[in-house]
């Protein structure tokens, strides 16, 4: 038994004597642990600052867009200047422009103010005219055409007050901003905040901000997303349709039926790469063949669609492989085995093992193809559109917008107020993409299965 | 599976069945410089809802981009119209002509003032003279016969009567129109009246050279070129208190609470003095039309004649409200739409 004596200082031994007590190196091991953890928790906490940092700004810059102010004064909708001949004929009544609307709201505005005695002293009535928004007019006009009835009546009617009045109940502008502004005067939003007093202008909740195209920029109190999420949705169900498919069909082949060659190793580096191919490049491929060999139509969801398909394929093709690699052998040896086809052994087993992977891998494709504004650029979806565009499959030719570029659009404009606009469509993108990653999480969660 | 598969091959059949008969165009397309893109986007507004033809639809991306678009070719899915910052140049006219767009009706919708503007709580930068920009901005400047870099960091180098401030000008980048009016009525005239342009000229340098000299921006920090738009140069200037900036008329008239303007050579830009001739940094603004597209896409003559008519781009309409100083021979351009003459 004495030969078993501990040795401190042979080689090999702890040195420093007892295993409970840390030795220098062991205190630069934890400590280098210690300083791994901390650069790991900086990095999370930076991350999660910024994310913080940049939902802030966008919800507080954002949120005011979907709440809107409203002014409700009786309008007479007098004959002599709507319809100056009096015999309630659309194509006469038609001639009658907006132009000759507006000073008919202006004067019931005036009318109103001065009947609750709210007037600032020394106000003009041109100041007071000034505070309805621009498109009151086309808003009375579209309801007159509609119902020429209203002519020669007097009717209260709900009308958008301007951006500047929009803003100053939102707290964008200011008594000290409108001084120096050349588009408000602070006697308008004095006036603006007796009127709220009297219940004439109120805030609300704006649905039209999701609803209404977009306008010009005489009018960012109108502005809103509807021609742009039309336009989206088209082209992801563009991208869904034509997608899909085709990148579940090449992965099968490859994964399943084709040959271990030199070709299918070309092709699959390939797709590889495209999947890292900036975007612009799909578009100036769209301009090239869709719109200047193919011919279809500049701005029009059916070539952004195309683009994007392009765009996205790589990107499901690559999960669906990797879905389909992770289904067990077994399984379509099983198949196999009992006198299956390959394509039954595919198609029966194989496929709806793989399927919550092709499908998030689809939805995240989506995803990234609804946020792309770059190849938009070059075919002409850049672009102010007003008009819907109908319902589909024609509509898929009709020029549309799309959400980024609406973002993009909007940021790009010379009124402040587009700056909440801007901050308004990225929340709504943001929340479409939320939607979709949710979906594809609900998804892998319900039909995943783990061997 | 097979019946998921067989929806898809239907869907895509669908698809393609109705790009073989794509219907024609119906609305008016129009592509080009984002300077005029308010202008057209306020009248195309207008227009979508005074007729019954659709709201035209405008891209933007720039002067020279839409014209290149433009001169691609006659047909539904070529764009009608491009706006433009500047008058056409004679090569595209030319690339015009080689396909096929040899009718092109040119418009002139009115002119834009390009103002010199500072933070407004900045230092007090409120007269400016085009021979204080070119000393100010010039790559390099002749000293005793030889042409030295421009040394000048501060403002009141220049000239005593501007603040004690640092130089730091955002000046468009050369993708702008804008950019060409600003060498021109700005360095190349500052060139000029401070004297060094006779100065290069008697030192031997050729009319050529002399121009390209007064015109060479420096690159050293003082001059920032922008790429993108008015709202990244606001976005500049709010981040550096000392900056002066360069914007339409337009962009600064919807921002003076937070911007304040300079004059140049002693005038104040208003779309007053630009219509007047006072203003020395102005522009005209135009657009081109295809003639052979009026009569095939609907609309197209109609769009025009209303974006030259008086209750618009006339004093007091909807345009100049938004900053575009009306054309005095507005009247010439109407009767030239109304007849369709060309260039």
């Amino acid at each position: 038994m004495t030969d078993i004596t501990p040795d401190h200082e042979g080689p090999g031994a702890r040195q420093g004597g007892s295993i409970m007590r840390q030795t220098a190196r062991t205190r630069k091991r934890n400590a280098a642990e210690r300083r791994f953890e901390m650069y790991g928790m900086a990095a999370i906490a930076f991350g999660v600052f910024a994310l913080i940092w940049l939902l802030t700004t966008i919800l507080s810059n954002g949120l005011s867009s979907f709440s809107q102010t409203y002014i409700t004064i009786p309008v007479a909708f007098a004959e002599e200047t709507l319809d100056p001949e009096g015999n309630r004929n659309r194509a006469e009544m038609q001639k009658v422009t907006t132009f000759s609307y507006k000073p008919l709201i202006g004067e019931a505005l005036i009318e109103a103010v001065d009947a609750g005695n709210m007037r600032p002293e020394g106000m003009p009535d041109a100041e007071i005219a000034a505070m309805v928004s621009n498109d009151a007019a086309a808003q009375l006009r579209d309801r007159v055409l509609a119902d020429p009835k209203m002519i020669g009546t007097e009717e209260t009617v709900e009308i958008l007050a301007g951006g500047r009045i929009d803003g100053y109940l939102k707290g964008r502008v200011t008594m000290a901003s409108a001084e120096l502004d050349r588009n408000v005067t602070p006697d308008q939003l004095r006036l603006a905040g007796v009127m709220e007093g009297n219940g004439l202008l109120e805030k609300r909740l704006n649905w039209r901000f999701l609803t209404a195209p977009d306008a010009s920029e005489n009018r960012p109190e109108v502005a809103g997303l509807g021609v742009a999420i039309l336009g989206s949705a088209y082209m992801m169900l563009i991208v869904l349709v034509l997608a899909l498919p085709i990148g579940v069909a090449a992965s099968i082949y490859l994964e399943e039926f084709a040959p271990t060659n030199r070709l299918t190793d070309i092709i699959e580096v390939n797709i590889s790469n495209l999947a890292a191919v900036p975007s612009i490049v799909f578009g100036i491929l769209g301009l090239a063949i869709f719109i200047n060999f193919l011919g279809l139509p500049q701005s029009a969801p059916i070539v952004g669609g195309l683009v994007l398909t392009l765009m996205t394929l790589p990107t499901i093709i690559i999960s669906t492989r990797a879905s389909l690699k992770s289904v067990p052998p077994s399984i379509r040896d099983a198949a196999l085995g009992v006198g299956a086809s390959k394509m039954q052994a595919v198609f029966h087993h194989v496929l709806p093992l793989a399927m919550p992977g092709i499908l998030t891998g689809t939805i995240i494709g989506l995803a990234q193809a609804l946020g792309e504004t770059a190849p938009l650029l070059l075919i002409g979806m850049v672009a102010f559109v007003r008009e819907f565009p109908d319902a589909p499959p024609e509509g898929f030719f009709d020029p549309a917008s799309a959400l980024p570029v609406q973002i993009y659009n909007w940021t790009q404009r010379a009124d402040p107020a587009f700056v909440e606009r801007a901050s308004g469509a990225i929340i709504v993108l943001l929340g479409f993409l939320l939607v979709m990653n949710i979906i594809a999480i609900v998804l892998r969660r319900r039909f995943e299965r783990r061997w | 599976m097979s019946v998921k598969l067989t929806a898809s091959a239907l869907a895509i059949a669908a698809v393609s069945a109705t790009g073989a008969n794509a219907q024609s165009r119906d609305q008016v397309q129009i592509a080009g410089s984002s300077t005029v893109l308010p202008y057209a986007s306020i009248v195309a507004e207008a227009f979508g809802e005074n007729f019954d033809f659709p709201t035209p639809v405008v891209q933007s991306g720039g002067s020279s981009a839409g014209l290149a678009q433009f001169c691609e070719g006659v047909g539904e899915n070529q764009i009608d119209i491009a706006n433009a910052s500047r008058a056409i140049r004679d090569s595209e006219v030319e690339t015009c002509a080689e396909n096929g767009v040899d009718e092109i009706i040119e418009v002139r919708i009115g002119y834009d003032g390009i103002v010199f503007a500072s933070q407004i709580d900045g230092p007090e930068f409120t007269a400016f003279e085009p021979e204080q920009w070119y000393n100010a901005l010039a790559a390099e400047k002749m000293v005793d016969g030889e042409m030295v870099a421009n040394d000048a960091m501060n403002w009141s180098e220049i000239d005593e009567s501007l603040p004690d401030a640092e130089i730091l000008a955002f000046i468009p980048a050369t993708n702008h129109g804008t950019r060409e009016v600003f060498e021109e009525k700005v360095l190349l005239q500052g060139c000029e009246d401070s004297g060094a342009m006779q100065a290069m000229m008697d030192a031997g340098m050729d009319e050529d050279a002399t121009e390209e000299a007064c015109m060479s921006v420096r690159n050293d920090g003082a001059a920032v070129e922008i790429q993108g738009d008015y709202t990244e140069t606001l976005n500049r200037l709010n981040q550096n208190p000392n900056g002066v900036g360069v914007f339409g008329l337009a962009f600064y008239e919807n921002n003076t609470d937070t911007l304040k303007v300079a004059t140049m050579s002693g005038v104040e830009p208003t779309t007053e003095t630009i219509a007047a001739g006072d203003y020395p940094v102005s522009r005209p603004l135009y657009f081109y039309l295809k003639k052979a597209h009026i009569g095939v896409i609907p609309g197209l003559k109609e769009y025009a004649s209303f974006f030259v008519s008086d209750e618009i781009a006339g004093a007091g309409g909807p345009l100049a409200n938004y900053g575009l100083v009306p054309d005095p021979e507005l009247a010439a351009t109407q009767s030239m739409i109304e007849n369709e003459e060309t260039m």
